[in-house]
């Protein structure tokens, strides 16, 4: 870890002034991946603008029936919202899917969107990165990518995006609202994180010196049948190998609106509106589903450690949105187990 | 045996320090003026380091010094004097002795600064230039030149065949082959490795040390620096768990006492989670199995052969393959064990080492064999159960497996099972039913004990052992209280510093049975020295009273015959004069019976039966419950006890499910290296667990009856889940871990 100067800053105007000042500065909100990636040397900023004194931390409903998330709003804060809970349950179950609630306590919801990738080789400096380190090549291709992407990938970079919270912001048609040097705007979720490309050490599309000040979920939350399905390697704490956030408006059997974004297998959420599409106006049924799921995946590449997850994502998607069907959502199928049931 | 007790569930003394966080560890020991080191670990697995550019960071305000091989000096010319107590042979590593490189994350220079901070970001801006070669990291590729360890660590005992398997499995009517592997394991405590050197001046050093032997790191800095032991005290009052990694002294200890002296100041080194992938690991074995039964189900043929990897530099053995010439009964048994050398560190001892690999394989196959025999797991093991050990030709000191296989069974309900694969559901989920088992050695060492009674009747018992969290301190402080009849709360017993007793290294599952028996010693041996002095006091009841003759309890000494007769403990000591009496027990008996072969085959042994639940789309598993039935001798106390063992099958969950440590064989480097990524189970995963001590007694084994608790429970587990999920889905994985790809 480098040595670094800090603020906090008592203003957004303020704090994107200060950013602009400072070469090498960066924003830090709740600090669970910076100063992670810190202690790793991955980061090394010289400035460090503390955000936690902006407010920004509220959850209101906006005119247009949607809810808006102050940027500085803890994960576990947004996720036990009563408005979240009621109207957007896909959200909660996407953030409590995720890390730990200690992490949880201290991360905020624009940080969430600000993590990096957990590639092995991105967190260590003996090995080349071209997301740390552009030019010098991608470990993960070749190399033990068991958690790397299938979708989306470039020959530059297979990482994929962390968050639980993002596939679900993902399905639901977020907006992110920003604020930068040149002042205010607003960015569509499916476009704020990019794909790898050649440029793969550029995560999301935010312009320099650009601060996140809040999420705006539009009224439509899908709260009677959603599903957020994450399967890893244990139980709690650990990312995803596939996740699916599926959410359905049904008419009787008829889908009549659909939403489905995966996480674990790309650079960005995937929301696959194609996919989405071939659900509309069809029955919900195993068969739909299934069509569906390959439909997702007819453009996956496996890169060997990681090949399993394209069969794995076909089924995670088939029984993600059967759940959301019958409403039998659980945050992990692993969940089903009820520790009663052997206490004799 | 009626006790105050031994035997009765009793919370750890240490507890209260533990949670409010005054136990303190290695690294928590803040001593004046005391400087950081920070270690800089290789980014190659092989080659040698051509240049090291010191100077810019010797020129940052608060940097002390670099140390590397270009300016440390050698301390020591010849291995035996970097050899530690369990030093495999071999030609032990060096830290900073020359510029070659043979594993990756080897240290290369330790910085030294006024703070933490600064001696961490020093180290990530100093330059280093490397040339690299072709390292071998591969065990699959170095079967071929695998060879037979001859000289091993101290106890290896290289594997032993008897009768002729060929023969054997010509005999056999129904037959099993098969390969099994599992990666390499790093223990992970979670307390990193860590050393605080408190400089005394004149080269006299108090070395506060992660370690699960005190004496183990002093032996090795007073070899290596020529410091006589009065000058390198070494103290370690809790570990943060150990599970073998620190049996052998890890480099940052070298590096601390050598700044240290180097300085003239104190100094501390701390490892990062990264660093603490850089040395010793349960070692990757890959393993073939064949096994042969005849029409009755009796085995014919048992034969088991691994191939382990060890560095480049020693030869580190363990048991892997033996435990199946013990486990069942059989005549023709053919064992193989060999090693392969490889660009990494030294593989360590890891919780129930060589067992916890062996067993994978040897539990596995049994499952297997009694499918393709048309027998029930559990029918298939009591058919084949062993009465004798035929291993080493003895009779068992006592061997209460039954009694696991009947309890466990019960407890489990093992009857309701049925046998066909997938034949057994929970709703839409598969069912499966699974079991293990193994066996562990009852070792006893000598161990050094003092005994000291003062003046207010508070008696100290002292001995430089270690606790690694297995409730050291709690087991002595009962023994001890049981022995003299005192008050629990009356008791005190001191571990962990290299000024009391020699006691050896906690580990091997002998702490209890070595430390615990030599408590008692040291007690009778404080009776008798509290009887001698009342010969000189005015106690006519007790005059030519012998040691037989008294008995202790509630802080009296009292005549077997007349319990009446009482004196006080605490009068006796204030008649004394002195401020204390003490006694230490003799450790020659104990010495001499480890130089006669043994009359007995002294083991422990378990029985786990594990229940999955697996989603059948998604192949998702849960363990969902596990009862381990444990035959280990006289419990001293069923909490602690429990705990350890409800750790072992975790650990066994984690070893069949989760637990590895990935290599990229292109940078020959460990990928993993963090809490994050390297996986062991989390409380979610855990749900119920049932520990079932059988009544063993043993008047053979040791007085006291003990054959300890830390590795028996982890035996059989991994297997027993790979044998259930191959009940719940006809799907037999035999490489550690079972992750979720290879169920699709």
């Amino acid at each position: 870890m480098n040595s670094f100067t800090f603020t906090q800053a008592a203003a957004v105007d303020a704090a994107v002034r200060e950013k602009a000042s400072h070469e090498g500065a960066a924003y830090i909100g709740g600090g669970t991946n910076l100063v992670d990636l810190m202690k790793e040397n991955v980061a090394r900023p010289t400035h460090l603008i503390g955000l936690k004194k902006l407010g920004l931390d509220t959850i209101e409903n906006t005119p247009d029936g949607g809810l808006r998330l102050g940027a500085l709003a803890t994960n576990a804060d947004t996720a036990y919202h009563p408005e979240v809970i009621s109207r957007y349950p896909l959200l909660n179950q996407a953030i409590l899917a995720g890390a730990s609630p200690q992490l949880r306590n201290m991360a905020t919801d624009g940080g969430n969107l600000m993590q990096r990738t957990r590639c092995y080789y991105f967190y260590d400096l003996a090995t080349p990165c071209n997301k740390r380190e552009p030019g010098t090549g991608c470990s993960a291709i070749g190399g033990y990518n068991r958690v790397c992407g299938i979708l989306g990938t470039s020959d530059s970079c297979i990482a994929t995006h962390p968050s639980d919270m993002c596939v679900a912001l993902a399905a639901l048609d977020t907006t992110v609202r920003v604020s930068g040097p040149n002042g205010e705007r607003t960015i569509k979720f499916e476009d704020f994180h990019r794909l790898p490309g050649d440029h793969p050490e550029r995560d999301n599309t935010l312009e320099p010196g650009e601060l996140i000040t809040g999420l705006d979920l539009p009224a439509k939350g899908f709260a009677q049948h959603f599903s957020y399905l994450k399967l890893r390697d244990r139980t709690s704490y650990a990312f995803a190998l596939v996740s699916v956030a599926a959410a359905l408006e049904l008419d009787g059997n008829t889908i009549k609106d659909a939403r489905l974004a995966l996480g674990g297998v790309a650079h960005k959420a995937w929301r696959d509106k194609a996919a989405e599409a071939l659900l509309v106006g069809q029955p919900a049924t195993a068969d739909t589903f299934r069509r569906v799921a390959a439909k997702v995946l007819e453009n996956a590449k496996g890169y060997g450690e990681n090949t399993f997850k394209i069969e794995l994502a076909k089924r995670a998607i088939v029984r993600a949105l059967k759940q959301a069907t019958e409403m039998k959502a659980t945050v992990d199928t692993n969940a089903y187990f009820q520790p009663s049931a052997f206490n004799s | 045996m009626n006790t105050d007790y031994i035997g009765k569930p009793t919370s750890r003394v240490d507890g209260p320090a533990k949670v409010t966080g005054t136990a303190k560890y290695a690294a928590e020991y803040n001593v004046p003026n005391m400087l950081y080191g920070y270690v800089v670990s290789s980014p190659i697995a092989k080659g040698k380091i051509t240049k090291i550019d010191a100077a810019p960071v010797l020129a940052l305000a608060g940097v002390q010094q670099v140390f590397s091989h270009e300016n440390v000096p050698h301390f020591a010319i010849f291995d035996r004097s970097y050899q530690d107590e369990i030093a495999p042979g071999g030609s032990p590593f060096r830290p900073l002795y020359d510029a070659e490189i043979k594993f990756s994350l080897q240290p290369v220079a330790l910085v030294v600064a006024d703070t933490f901070e600064l001696a961490r970001y020093a180290a990530s801006v100093l330059h280093i230039e490397y040339e690299e070669v072709a390292h071998e990291t591969k065990l699959s590729q170095h079967i071929d030149d695998a060879y037979e360890p001859g000289k091993g660590k101290i106890g290896f005992q290289p594997p032993k065949s008897r009768g002729n398997f060929g023969k054997g499995w010509k005999e056999g009517v129904a037959h099993v082959e098969a390969q099994f592997s599992h990666h390499a394991q790093h223990h992970n405590p979670m307390e990193n490795f860590a050393t605080t050197v408190e400089w005394l001046g004149d080269k006299h050093l108090n070395i506060y040390d992660k370690t699960q032997g005190a004496f183990n790191s002093q032996l090795l800095v007073t070899k290596i620096f020529g410091l006589s032991k009065d000058r390198a005290r070494v103290i370690s009052k809790y570990t943060g768990g150990g599970f073998g990694s620190g049996l052998r002294p890890q480099y940052q200890l070298l590096l601390a006492v050598m700044a240290s002296l180097e300085l003239e100041r104190s100094v501390r080194v701390s490892l990062t989670r990264e660093q603490m992938f850089s040395f010793g690991h349960r070692p990757e074995t890959l393993q073939h199995v064949a096994l042969a039964t005849a029409a009755d189900g009796s085995l014919t043929g048992i034969n088991h052969f691994a191939v382990a990897e060890t560095s480049q530099f020693e030869d580190f053995t363990e048991n892997v393959v033996g435990w199946s010439g013990m486990l069942y009964d059989c005549k023709n048994v053919a064992l193989g064990y060999r090693l392969a050398k490889l660009d990494v560190y030294t593989p360590l001892d890891m919780r129930a080492p060589g067992a916890a690999s062996g067993s994978i394989a040897l539990e596995i196959a049994m499952d297997e064999m009694a499918y393709a025999a048309g027998l029930d797991p559990l029918e298939f093991r009591m058919r084949n159960y062993s009465d004798h050990d035929q291993a080493q030709d003895l009779p068992y000191s006592s061997k209460a497996l039954r009694k696991c296989y009947h309890e466990g069974a019960a407890k489990f309900g093992w009857k309701q099972r049925t046998a066909a694969p997938g034949s057994m559901r929970d709703g839409n989920l598969l069912v499966g039913w699974g079991m293990g088992g193994g066996v562990w050695d009852a070792t006893k060492l000598p161990a050094s004990v003092r005994a000291s009674l003062d003046a207010d009747g508070h008696l100290t018992v002292s001995s430089g052992t270690n606790e690694i969290g297995t409730g050291t301190y709690t087991i002595m402080t009962q023994i001890a209280a049981e022995s003299m009849g005192l008050p629990i709360e009356a008791v005190t017993f001191v571990l962990g510093d290299t000024e009391l007793p020699e006691s050896p290294l906690q580990g091997g599952s002998w702490t209890a049975a070595s430390v615990g028996n030599s408590v008692v010693e040291a007690c009778t041996k404080l009776g008798e020295a509290l009887l001698k002095q009342t010969q000189k006091m005015d106690s006519p009841a007790f005059k030519g009273v012998k040691i037989d003759d008294v008995q202790f309890a509630n802080g009296q000494m009292r005549l077997r015959s007349d319990s009446t007769q009482a004196m006080v403990l605490r009068d006796v000591v204030q008649a004394s004069g002195e401020p204390r009496i003490e006694a230490e027990n003799s450790t020659l008996l104990a010495k001499l019976a480890m130089l006669k072969p043994p009359k007995y085959s002294m083991h422990a042994h378990n029985a786990v039966f594990v229940e999955v639940k697996v989603d059948p789309d998604l192949m998702t598993v849960h363990v969902t419950r596990v009862v381990n039935a444990v035959a280990a001798g006289r419990i001293l106390n069923p909490k602690t006890a429990r705990s350890q063992v409800l750790g072992s099958v975790v650990w066994g969950l984690g070893m069949a499910l989760m637990e590895e440590s990935v290599m990229d064989h292109r940078f020959g480097r460990y990928m993993n290296h963090s809490l994050a990524e390297y996986h062991v189970p989390v409380n979610a995963d855990i749900h119920a667990i049932d520990v079932v001590f059988v009544n063993e007694e043993d008047d053979k084994v040791n007085p006291l009856g003990i054959k300890g608790l830390g590795e028996v429970g982890m035996l059989g587990v991994a297997a027993a889940v790979a044998n259930a999920i191959y009940h719940a889905t006809g799907k037999r994985v035999r490489d550690m871990p079972i992750t979720i790809d290879k169920l699709l």
